[in-house]
């Protein structure tokens, strides 16, 4: 519904340009396009920025292909979860795309990200590969961690990517980081993916006040429609420009996920299934940048098709590739406890038989 | 919530004549109360798995006492997350069982202070991983609160949830907290293995006046044990202190708590012949209560006759039969799953070394997790956590025996 409101603001969509398809390639181009979002922000404490965003048709594109490559990523991962080929916990981000991919447009690879354990696309918009994506999953040594962090544990840190963590909740900290990056005015953006859903429970029985913008309460918020890359890239230059020049800043990213909570977690029992289907109806992040490429008349569906078949692809030999890899070395048991371990010995449960030295 | 609870029960000098009431003084008595001979002879067994015997035990004590209430993430309209309080939302209404938000230090806070006045609540934390978040609760606002006031204020709560590894959660979700727990003074610390243990040592914590860390694990819920007619009686308790001899034997003590990933070794043992009068005791912690088994059987084809006992608590701990067992044998081997310094088995070391070090015939040998933290890849996940094989053949017949 929002982007049928969107396409109606744009001139009269011109007949089908059949004529061109065999001869247009798609467009790389990287003149402006001016783009309204779906929806205003709503804003606490700070002006909103405008809802006009400037674009590219090769950054339309490049939104386009990341989304759609993260969106594949994550659906192997399912299969491979009930092919047992990834073990312990698996938190699906399939979407949520738009957040991670508007969030990196804005950015750059010198600002600092740290996530919960839905971090598969973030590292991959980091600039994470598949294949290491892949055998972190599968717990081989090809992994981002070398199999030993798994699926919560991705980390990148040459690109500022300070991982995947597991442990999550506690709200006493959130007021405690607010406090005191207000005090003392550090450029920090706090970012609340909001799915609505912690786990089963939804926000309203969760949260007296689900207006999470407003949490900061001192500290200014924006809130935005996570659904939207391009409110996500807007929204995210202005919190930078902002947290830079006066300290700390909220997002809400009302976003939606489609898979549950973890893949132990069917995702009905506490929504229905005619919700899930209709935000993926009205409001799929990678759905309205289709239509947006259709209607400025950047590529085809058959291009488009063709790009999706390509990504499966490359995710199918992703796959192939990470399960040729094989599982750490049994020496890595011992390795990475300390930076500097002064030759301290570490032992197995075995005490006799395995034991290291902690260089 | 409180609230309503408070109308139901009375407040100011009412509410400890209606607790009384209700949960009547001596709560070990109770637990010590044996059935009646004729009772004694029924042997029915029943398999009931450890996710059951805990539900039914939830189930039981809320209905015999309407001061008993949960609370955690999950626990009501989700069934739970491990499905552990299935049903009990439905049939006991949001005023006693209740969802929380993730917010393990607020919820942790609420339930100490609900227990400061006289309600009995039992926490649920997802896993003990997450008990992090509250443990200056735990500890300050809970542990020490009996001593600090000189009795003034008993804190009868239970913190209960799944303990250690699982399968594949890696390094921030397989920690054993059993050591941290049992540090403390003020606390009482109990790791049920069968669902004996976790229907009878459930029960004592509830009705304790004092706070309880209930350890459970993960691997074990779906686990069916056989149950007599007397655990299934809703008065069954078991004592809080005592540890249970799962097989008597003679040459070895070997002491456990929880579950250990198993594998069989025959393979490797065939090398050995047997070696006479061995005995050991194996004492294992935690779940690798179920190791120990398996490994006695493999220890009784070599002609080693183990005698495995399973703690059942931590704190306090049955020295009493720890030390009498390894009276009757002179071995003594410890198994545990959590990181090896100052773990449980290097106090149960100590302990047999301060009372019947005399009695030993060779060094306490101590099998424990890896001093690591957990790794997620499956192969250097198995040689983090003890394994049948490593015990059995290192620290058994080379610590125990052939060395010595």
């Amino acid at each position: 519904m929002a982007a049928a409101a969107l396409l109606r603001r744009l001139p009269a969509a011109r007949a089908p340009a059949t004529a061109f398809m065999a001869a247009r390639p798609i467009s790389d181009s990287t003149a402006t396009l001016t783009i309204e979002t779906s929806i205003p922000f709503t804003a606490h404490l700070v002006d909103p920025p405008s809802r006009d965003v400037t674009t590219t048709p090769a950054e339309l594109m490049t939104f386009f292909r990341d989304m759609s490559l993260m969106r594949r990523m994550e659906i192997a991962a399912d299969s491979l979860y009930k092919a047992k080929l990834i073990r312990g916990f698996c938190h699906l981000y399939d979407g949520q795309e738009a957040v991670a991919v508007g969030m990196e447009a804005a950015i750059t690879r010198s600002d600092s990200i740290i996530t919960a354990y839905r971090d598969h696309c973030t590292y991959l918009a980091r600039g994470g590969d598949l294949v290491s994506a892949f055998a972190e999953l599968m717990g081989r040594e090809g992994g981002c961690s070398r199999g030993k962090g798994g699926s919560m544990h991705f980390y990148k840190k040459d690109a500022n990517f300070y991982g995947g963590h597991g442990i999550v909740g506690a709200q006493g900290q959130l007021f405690e980081a607010l406090n005191i990056s207000a005090l003392w005015k550090l450029p920090a953006i706090l970012v609340c993916e909001n799915n609505h859903y912690g786990m089963g429970t939804a926000e309203w029985r969760a949260a007296k006040s689900p207006a999470y913008y407003k949490r900061g309460d001192y500290v200014p918020g924006l809130k935005v429609d996570g659904m939207d890359v391009l409110a996500v890239k807007q929204a995210c230059k202005f919190a930078k420009d902002h947290a830079v020049a006066n300290g700390p800043i909220v997002l809400e990213m009302d976003t939606y996920r489609y898979h549950g909570h973890s893949m132990s977690d069917p995702g009905s029992t506490y929504r229905t299934r005619d919700e899930i289907s209709g935000v993926r109806q009205e409001r799929d992040p990678i759905e309205r940048v289709r239509k947006l490429i259709y209607a400025h008349d950047l590529a085809t569906a058959a291009e488009l098709k063709d790009m999706e078949k390509e990504i499966r692809k490359d995710v199918d030999a992703a796959i192939a590739k990470a399960k040729e890899i094989s599982m750490p070395d049994t020496s890595e048991l011992f390795t990475n406890v300390y930076k500097k371990g002064y030759g301290v010995e570490s032992f197995g449960p075995d005490r006799k038989e395995m034991r290291a030295t902690l260089p | 919530m409180l609230g309503a609870a408070r109308r139901q029960l009375g407040s100011g000098p009412m509410l400890g004549q209606v607790l009384r009431r209700l949960r009547p003084a001596g709560g070990d008595e109770r637990c010590e109360r044996v059935l009646p001979p004729r009772q004694r002879n029924i042997i029915l067994h029943v398999q009931m798995t450890v996710r059951d015997a805990l539900n039914s035990a939830l189930d039981e004590e809320m209905s015999a006492d309407p001061s008993v209430f949960l609370m955690g993430e999950e626990v009501g309209e989700y069934q739970g997350a491990y499905k552990i309080t299935k049903g009990l939302l439905d049939k006991y209404g949001p005023d006693r069982v209740l969802d929380t938000p993730i917010t393990e230090a607020g919820f942790t806070g609420i339930g100490v202070g609900a227990a400061y006045h006289g309600l009995r609540p039992v926490v649920e934390f997802m896993t003990f991983n997450f008990s992090m978040q509250a443990i200056d609760h735990i500890i300050n606002s809970a542990a020490k609160s009996n001593y600090m006031s000189a009795g003034q204020i008993s804190v009868p709560i239970v913190f209960r949830g799944p303990n250690g590894a699982a399968a594949g959660v890696g390094a921030q979700h397989s920690q054993c907290y059993a050591a941290w727990y049992a540090h403390v003074p003020g606390l009482k610390v109990l790791t049920p293995y069968s669902a004996e243990d976790a229907r009878g040592l459930l029960k004592a914590a509830i009705r304790d006046p004092d706070p309880v860390i209930f350890l459970e694990n993960e691997l074990l819920y779906g686990e069916s044990f056989p149950v007599s007619a007397e655990v299934l009686d809703s008065s069954f308790c078991l004592p809080i202190g005592k540890a249970k001899i799962e097989r008597e034997g003679k040459d070895v003590t070997i002491t456990a708590r929880w579950l250990v990933m198993l594998f069989r070794s025959n393979a490797l043992l065939k090398g050995f012949s047997s070696t006479d009068a061995n005995y050991l005791s194996i004492f294992l912690m935690y779940f690798h209560a179920r190791f120990c088994p398996q490994a006695a059987e493999i220890l009784s084809k070599e002609g080693i006759n183990a005698e495995v006992i399973n703690l059942r608590s931590i704190r306090p701990l049955d020295r009493a039969t720890i030390h009498a067992s390894v009276r009757k044998t002179n071995r003594l081997v410890t198994v545990e799953e959590g990181f090896p310094q100052h773990g449980v088995g290097a106090e149960i070391c100590m302990s047999v070394v301060e009372e019947c070090f005399e009695y030993l015939d060779a060094p306490v040998e101590r099998i424990a997790g890896a001093d690591v933290p957990m790794p997620y890849a499956a192969n250097i996940e198995r040689m983090a956590v003890p394994q049948v094989i490593f015990f059995v053949f290192h620290h058994i017949f080379l610590g125990c025996f052939i060395r010595w």
